[in-house]
């Protein structure tokens, strides 16, 4: 019985080792290359890029130092700005529009099973029909411009897809010194309450981190300077035609996570609150939305990695090559496959995996910690 | 009173954001093409033009039975590993799977960019280059941790004693699947294979770098290339959206329950 046991638990192992073995390959086996790849010279000569057998040199991390602080990377510099503000806007506006929706449905208004299936179908389509749908909507002369007209006022003018300008500009030089100051103020945040809260170590440490860098922000961050000129990076307003169908597609998302966290508020909770006389509004401030707080977090955390991944979206809307609303995703397929640049292309990758990595891997750290807990 | 008036004009003004998209698709693929102008955009057709949707079928088949193709296939074959999979992690604990999950699970989230250059080499050199079997091994592979994770934690809820039961009364590993697990499975597969079956019909990215001939593409592709052409009427594009939009917009009506429980399962603990 014990030998028949073990025997069982070896071909189990078996079982799972082909799955193991497939994603040990196509996942740390082709990073692994990506970032090798990244490290080399591959493409920077257009006939060495086409070769068979192309002869690569190792150029150690050039092609990031290019990428981050080289004259003609400005591109690249530009959609990373882009691909932060996209972040915040569609991440904050899905998180907005999710609640809203789902505060409404959770206090059962007639037609909820209707509004619900509204609300989410966006969410089975492809990001190519979205993108194919909106950009018809987000026409300069039509669609949206023209909703005013409908009920008689003037049309609109605003260039949706198609703007060149620039808000919330600032220059690369500074992102280090942003950078130091907004980390430097979160941990001080942290490290405080963490005080408060009576964990002297968990304090004292972020503290003291938050020190240094805003020590160094003071006294450093100012005369650090990445770019031998000023380079100036802003939100390009085109993009806010993409993070309206952005949001159009993935609050739903946000909406069915808060609408379950709201069902899952004892009723006893809520007629307890209301008994000690809080207002609808204390209740919510008070009780409820803390209770929420850990689906903020896990919405974040998968809207966030999925906003650094947009690709398709923005390629149905304005398409691979235009520069103002463009994104690393889609810089790495046009540096790769387009320009065949391809040691270039790997480094973008890597900067993305770097990006996506940082959101995700405490996410999944925290998450199984917590399951094995329970 | 008041309260409950701005709680359904919200609902109201919701529904239109939802749905004028919905509403300016179905009105554009249905006007002749020389009547889509950027002033009437809104208006209803004068005459109703069936024609458009005959064209986007007759171009957009071969595309579309590529796509079933593809993603019955891949949906299939990722469906039963993660099964399997699924079976091991949650009934079969060995030393060890608390690592080897996390590291399988990370596979779901990175930036597929972050492979394509090796994997796109990796698909020419063994001969899968540009075709459909490419595309679907790949779908297979990377569509294991998500799978996985979904069968592993449906599993979990099956009681540990009737593996133990079926155990004593002589089944092995594969007999335990076959009698006790696999056929207590059926709403854990109808999870999996709407998840997969979505994801794999909407994905782009793979599609677009790893097949390259024409005759192979799916429609996400094809809808794509229509769509960026600058010369096309509008009727065709939104005509073709309908149709690349149907059958995972039928899988989410019909089987809607479903869809929602694998989209709360990506994100890990559901």
């Amino acid at each position: 019985m014990k030998w028949l046991r073990n025997l069982d638990s070896l071909v189990a192992v078996l079982t799972l080792l082909p799955s193991v073995i497939l994603l040990a390959i196509f996942v740390y086996g082709f990073i692994g290359q990506t970032i090798q790849t990244s490290l080399t010279n591959w493409g920077k000569d257009p006939a060495q890029a086409l070769a068979i057998n192309p002869v690569l040199q190792f150029v150690g991390l050039e092609n990031y130092k290019e990428l981050f602080s080289g004259f003609i990377h400005g591109r690249f510099r530009q959609d990373l700005v882009n691909n932060l503000f996209f972040t915040v806007f569609f991440v904050g506006g899905c998180l907005l529009v999710g609640l809203s929706l789902a505060i409404i449905l959770d206090r059962g208004p007639k037609g909820e099973g209707f509004f619900r299936t509204v609300f989410l179908f966006p969410m089975s389509l492809s990001f190519i029909v979205t993108g194919t749908i909106w950009r018809w909507m987000l026409q300069p002369a039509g669609g949206v411009n023209q909703l005013p007209a409908a009920v008689g006022l003037p049309e609109g003018h605003f260039a949706w897809l198609t703007s060149r300008q620039q808000v919330l500009q600032f220059d690369w030089n500074h992102l280090p010194l942003f950078t130091a100051w907004l980390i430097g103020l979160i941990l001080l945040w942290i490290g405080i309450s963490a005080l408060r809260n009576a964990q002297a170590r968990r304090g004292w440490i972020a503290v003291g981190s938050a020190a240094l860098l805003i020590g160094w922000a003071i006294f450093i961050g100012p005369r650090v300077q990445l770019l031998p000129f000023p380079e100036i990076h802003g939100f390009n307003l085109a993009f806010i035609g993409i993070i309206i169908a952005a949001i159009w597609q993935m609050s739903g998302y946000t909406m069915a996570l808060y609408l379950a966290g709201l069902r899952g508020v004892p009723e006893e909770l809520r007629e307890a609150a209301r008994v000690d006389g809080a207002s609808e509004v204390q209740l919510y401030r008070h009780i409820i939305f803390p209770m929420l707080a850990p689906i903020t977090l896990s919405a974040m955390i998968i809207l966030g990695h999925i906003s650094l991944k947009i690709f398709d979206l923005i390629w149905a809307m304005t398409g691979v090559d235009n520069a103002p609303t463009e994104v690393p995703a889609l810089l790495m397929y046009v540096t790769t496959f387009r320009s065949n640049k391809i040691a270039d292309g790997a480094a973008i990758a890597t900067i993305l995996l770097l990006l996506v990595a940082l959101v995700i891997v405490p996410y999944l750290y925290s998450q199984l910690k917590s399951e094995v807990r329970r | 009173m008041i309260w409950r008036a701005v709680q359904y004009a919200i609902l109201a003004l919701a529904t239109l954001f939802f749905l004028l998209p919905v509403y300016l698709v179905i009105v554009t693929a249905l006007k002749e093409p020389a009547a889509i102008t950027l002033e009437s955009t809104w208006q209803l057709p004068k005459v109703w033009y069936w024609e458009s949707f005959a064209q986007a079928w007759n171009a957009f088949l071969p595309k579309l039975q590529n796509s079933f193709f593809l993603t019955i296939m891949g949906t299939l074959l990722s469906a039963m590993l993660g099964s399997v999979n699924g079976y091991v992690l949650s009934k079969w604990k060995f030393p060890g799977a608390n690592i080897i999950f996390p590291l399988m699970l990370f596979g779901m989230f990175i930036p597929y960019q972050a492979v394509l250059i090796p994997l796109f080499q990796f698909i020419r050199e063994i001969g899968l280059g540009g075709s459909l079997w490419g595309l679907i091994l790949v779908h297979v592979v990377y569509g294991l941790p998500i799978t996985t994770l979904i069968f592993r934690n449906y599993y979990a809820e099956i009681p540990d004693e009737l593996v133990e039961a079926s155990r004593i009364d002589g089944a092995g590993f594969w007999g335990i699947y076959r009698n006790v697990i696999f056929p207590l499975s059926i709403p854990g597969f109808v999870v999996v294979i709407i998840w997969q079956f979505t994801q794999i019909w909407n994905e782009f990215l793979f599609a677009v770098t790893l097949v390259s001939s024409p005759a192979n593409q799916p429609i996400t592709v094809a809808l794509a290339q229509l769509a960026g052409g600058e010369a096309v009427k509008w009727n065709l594009p939104m005509a073709g959206a309908l149709l690349a939009a149907l059958p995972t917009l039928l899988v989410y009506v019909f089987l809607g329950r479903y869809f929602i429980r694998g989209l709360l399962a990506g994100s890990v603990k559901g």
